[in-house]
């Protein structure tokens, strides 16, 4: 299929929205009306798909030449030109071959300087790939123009500083784009841009009778910006020569329109997620209707798929080591949320729900987009199986509760970044990392000093004494401890999300959220399996302390056995909600910024090793350094009884008080999964239909064998594709570190 | 007696079902065992584990007993052989554990699976425990090399939705050497399933040079379609990962040098069950 011909001029005037059934969408902005009045549920089987065409596959082979480029170098390339919507001029992959269009920079794989998050990471950056930071950046942006991290630095307090330094509090978003945010980019392709700022400048002037307070100012100014990022939005898609100030007309403009959204969001943003939303289902209604005109084909539209989703596997932003190491891979969390069921119990499975998972066998498996399953055991039995297939076959997708979060938000809502759910253009989150709680229990056995430098970091409410560790007596100090890190980290969150609207504001993925959204504050918790494990080996065996010439204690000696989570064995799964709980509950207690109500995720990416790195010995026996689990998972080697047992432990972390997501990583090994091809995909789906029936959140299904990846360690440029979940994402497993390598291997291979 | 077995839950809990394991159940009075014996109200296990999808139908928890009257060389788990090395546990133990499972296991169209060591080896606890689990609604399955199955009555059979019959070898000869034990009791179970019709899979262990005659093959796989309740045949490909068990356990291993069988080797051997009409993987 040709590029699409310029700016499509009819020849009589046809609504775009002809053959659309009417409804509230017209009246209001409101695309899950538009959702509900015009789908078509599917419940067939994956046998219509069609294969990616020569254009696809030259296309795509092209950028796999500089995929292997940019890992010689680390970034292929670097544009200076700080972004912005409208900074560079348009770029393409192969201009007449491409059926979607769109680039951050002027060439592809090049990436953007973005300094409104922080200038010193900009320059950390640059130097580490061998840039000269340009002078007159760096003079507007140390002279002329103040950033969001010297905001933040500007109003931390001793405490929040000292907290970062000791690692108890890590990856606070106060260096670099807070990301999280999921503009509605379907808004774009269903009204046009000119519906879209009419709304805006609607809701401001609906403000001017208000009193000016600071609140109502700080609203002003942010929708008078958000107008602007849309006038800016209609201008760079102009400049790929196209106006996009009127509704898409077809499917191959609504895909286009929609990616505009997106793109001006990654130019305009270097956010830790930029996640894309629920798309599939809502471009469906588009494709069904050309397809039932005959515009297209199926292979047109899966031709039109294919380019959409490798734009979205190309995005980039100039990072660095320091963050990698947090985020390992060079992740950017496209997450596309798929399927599910709506409040009227039709399924949200469409036909482009199979499109978007056949990315993965037409391009091959991949990181990004990071592919989430909203799952339901009542989706439709075929595509049930055929996302199991999916897992099997890339391990390049996660499942997430579709009814957990469907009664907790809605059914048009939509994952950001790994597993925090938000209805889409109602609803934000204030990210926040995570605080490392195994670290706080540390705190409460040494009154507050830190085990590694004895420094007092915390209060100093007296370290426990004598010889052998009492359970109440460590409770006690530990929720004594768990109080003042709650205030700590508040405290922390408020300044940082006050200083990025100020300094970093996401002007047009707020543009297209309603007024006034339901604000989250996503705070974190690392290292629960190991606190869970400490606590149970306090309780149920004798854990004497170990202290150094200083009265540290530094090393705990374990008499007897105790229970450990991830066996399904209430004794110790009990502990571990006791204490999502508990934190939760303290940090209810302080106020947020923008009174966002408080959330919190049991999630740690691949920062579980720099965690784990950063603290000493812990009571369950643990040694000093080695990784935490990632996101809720049992530690290494302790959920000895197999996948459903361990499973279950998981899924007794009550979500009400870890609502923005508690993560289970799964490695199995394809024998694991049953005999033969078959059973495997049953198998897999008779798992998720009972962890998702049951209470699972969040579940990434791993199907490697343990030597490929050894052998990838060895021979990276064997497996230049091969992909493994991680905590809530996907990443290329060659380019994580060697540290984060032996960490995924050593985590039990469930069934081996 | 309910004492020790408590004591011992935790190790059910802390250990990887996957190590070796000795000598757990020694502090347990002879008397004590011989009454375990013979009500079941106490059996002993070396280890159990869910989501398993390789022990019979759908996602399973299995558990393995201790005890066993064969010595079959290619044996992966010889810790299992005598019944000391297992955990003791009560028949209320076990069942509570298994109750937890129970609404998972229907999801998931699977069930419970009693293995060993050889269950029957401690009847009474294996019928008392299969019994209680079938009554939560689970599917059942032992599997068995089926030399002790005159010990279940045939209504003791009705509370087993399927047997998992390893049949080592056809030959009387050869399954004397591969086993030390005789074929002649094993085969009748496989008869008396088939007169009760009760549902089985044959479990078939491929090691080369010892099990890979095709002849010998064909006419197990003969015997076994004219049963007619034989729903399913896998053939199970040898592999070392027993090994070190033989040698901690200072065990003098034959098959120390034999290497696992290829794909394809499987494939054949699973053709040739397959020409009689039977499922087979």
């Amino acid at each position: 299929m040709a590029a699409l011909s310029r700016p499509i001029m009819h020849e009589e005037v046809v609504s775009p929205w002809q053959g659309f059934k009417t409804g509230l969408w017209q009246k209001e902005i409101n695309v899950r009306d538009f959702i509900q009045q015009n789908y078509q549920p599917y419940e067939g089987d994956e046998s219509f798909l069609a294969p990616a065409t020569e254009r696809t596959k030259k296309l795509w082979d092209r950028l796999n030449e500089l995929f292997l480029e940019e890992r010689k170098k680390g970034v292929l390339d670097v544009s200076q030109i700080p972004s912005s919507i409208t900074a560079h001029s348009p770029g393409y992959i192969d201009r007449n071959n491409e059926v979607i269009v769109g680039l951050q920079t002027e060439a592809p794989l090049k990436r953007a300087i973005m300094p409104n998050g922080g200038f010193r990471m900009v320059v950390n950056a640059l130097k580490t790939y061998g840039y000269v930071p340009d002078p007159h950046v760096v003079e507007a942006f140390t002279k002329y123009r103040k950033t969001h991290n010297e905001g933040v630095f500007d109003a931390y307090t001793a405490d929040v500083r000292r907290c970062r330094s000791s690692h108890i509090l890590t990856g606070l978003p106060d260096a670099y784009g807070r990301g999280r945010i999921i503009g509605d980019y379907r808004r774009v392709a269903l009204y046009g841009v000119s519906r879209l700022i009419e709304q805006k400048q609607e809701e401001k002037r609906s403000l001017d009778s208000a009193m000016s307070t600071d609140e109502i100012i700080r609203d002003r100014e942010e929708l008078s910006e958000q107008i602007r990022a849309l006038k800016e939005l209609q201008q760079m898609a102009k400049s790929y020569g196209f106006d996009i100030s009127a509704p898409a007309s077809n499917a191959q403009e609504a895909v286009q329109w929609l990616y505009f959204g997106y793109l001006a969001a990654v130019k305009e943003q270097n956010g830790a997620a930029m996640s894309l939303g629920r798309t599939s289902t809502f471009l469906d209604i588009y494709f069904e209707r050309d397809l039932a005109a005959g515009i297209l084909t199926e292979q047109q539209v899966q031709e039109i798929i294919d380019d959409f989703v490798i734009k979205l596997r190309i995005v980039r932003f100039l990072r660095t080591p320091e963050y990698d190491e947090l985020f390992a891979g060079d992740p950017t969390w496209v997450t596309e949320s798929i399927g599910g069921m709506g409040d009227d119990g039709r399924t949200l499975v469409t036909k482009t729900s199979f499109r978007f998972l056949h990315t993965l066998y037409n391009l091959g498996p991949a990181p990004e987009p990071n592919l989430t399953i909203w799952y339901s055991p009542r989706m439709p039995d075929a595509f049930r199986s055929f996302a199991a297939k999916v897992a099997i076959d890339t391990s390049s997708i996660q499942f997430e509760s579709d009814e957990i979060m469907r009664r907790s938000w809605g059914d048009d809502g939509a994952i950001a970044c790994c597993v925090s759910p938000m209805l889409v253009g109602k609803q934000m989150q204030f990210f926040g990392a995570r605080a490392n709680l195994a670290k706080c229990l540390l705190y409460a056995i040494n009154g507050g000093r830190d085990e590694l430098t004895g420094e007092q970091v915390g209060p100093s409410n007296g370290a426990v004494k004598g010889q052998y560790l009492d359970f109440d007596d460590v409770v006690d100090k530990f929720e004594g401890m768990m109080d003042w890190l709650a205030g700590v980290y508040v405290n922390a969150m408020n300044i940082i999300h006050f200083m990025h609207d100020k300094y970093a504001y996401e002007r047009v993925e707020m543009a297209l959220h309603d007024y006034g959204p339901l604000r989250t504050m996503a705070f974190g918790m690392a290292g629960l399996s190991v606190i869970a494990d400490s606590l149970s080996a306090i309780r149920y065996a004798k854990v004497q302390v170990i202290r150094d010439e200083k009265g540290l204690v530094t090393d705990y000696q374990i008499e007897g056995i105790f229970p450990q989570f991830g066996n399904n064995d209430n004794r110790v799964d009990q502990l571990a909600s006791w204490v999502v709980s508990t934190f939760m509950n303290k940090l209810r207690k302080y106020p947020t910024y923008r009174n966002a109500l408080h959330t919190q995720s049991i999630l740690t990416i691949t920062s579980n090793v720099v965690y784990g790195k950063n603290t000493g010995n812990t009571p369950d026996g643990r040694r000093r350094g080695e990784p935490f689990a990632p996101g809720a998972n049992p530690m290494h080697g302790r959920d000895s009884h197999g996948i459903h047992a361990s499973a279950a432990s998981v899924a007794k972390i009550p979500y009400r008080d870890a609502a923005d997501g508690i993560s289970l990583t799964t490695t199995l090994i394809p024998e694991g999964l049953g005999r033969v091809g078959e059973d495997r995909i049953t198998n897999l789906r008779s798992m998720l239909d009972a962890f998702f029936g049951a209470t699972g959140f969040h579940m990434n299904v791993n199907v490697l064998n343990r030597d490929t990846l050894l052998d990838a360690m060895d021979h990276p440029e064997k497996y230049p594709n091969l992909t493994i979940r991680v905590s809530g994402y996907a990443v290329n497993f060659v380019r994580l570190t060697r540290e984060q390598q032996m960490d995924v291997i050593n985590r039990t291979f469930h069934g081996n | 007696m309910s004492g020790t077995a408590q004591l011992n839950d935790e190790l059910l809990h802390a250990k990887s079902p996957f190590e070796l394991r000795v000598h757990l159940g020694r502090g347990v009075p002879d008397s004590d065992v011989r009454s375990a014996l013979a009500t079941g109200d106490m059996g002993f296990l070396h280890s159990f584990t869910t989501g398993s999808t390789v022990d019979g139908p759908g996602v399973r928890v299995v558990a393995w007993t201790t005890g066993c009257q064969f010595r079959c060389l290619y044996c992966h788990n010889p810790d299992t052989w005598n019944m000391s090395n297992g955990i003791p546990i009560t028949l209320g133990k076990a069942t509570e554990e298994l109750h937890k499972y129970r609404t998972g296991l229907k999801v998931m169209a699977g069930g419970f699976t009693l293995s060993g060591g050889e269950p029957l080896m401690q009847d009474r606890f294996a019928v008392r425990l299969l019994t209680a689990v079938h009554a939560m609604g689970i599917h059942t399955a032992l599997d068995t090399n089926g030399s002790l199955g005159a010990r279940l009555t045939d209504a003791e059979l009705g509370e087993i939705d399927l047997v998992l019959l390893d049949i080592k070898n056809w030959d009387e000869q050869r399954h004397r050497r591969l086993t030390g034990m005789e074929v002649g009791p094993v085969l009748d179970f496989a008869r008396r399933l088939a007169k009760l019709k009760r549902p089985m899979w044959v479990r078939y262990v491929f090691v080369p040079g010892w099990s890979d005659d095709a002849r010998n093959i064909s006419q197990l796989a003969r015997f076994a379609a004219s049963l007619g309740n034989v729903e399913r045949v896998d053939v199970l490909p040898f592999h070392q990962m027993g090994r070190f068990k033989w040698k901690e356990l200072k065990l003098s291993y034959a098959l120390d040098d034999v290497q696992p069988p290829a794909r394809e080797t499987i494939e054949h051997a699973c053709a040739l069950f397959r020409a009689e009409g039977l499922k087979a993987y």
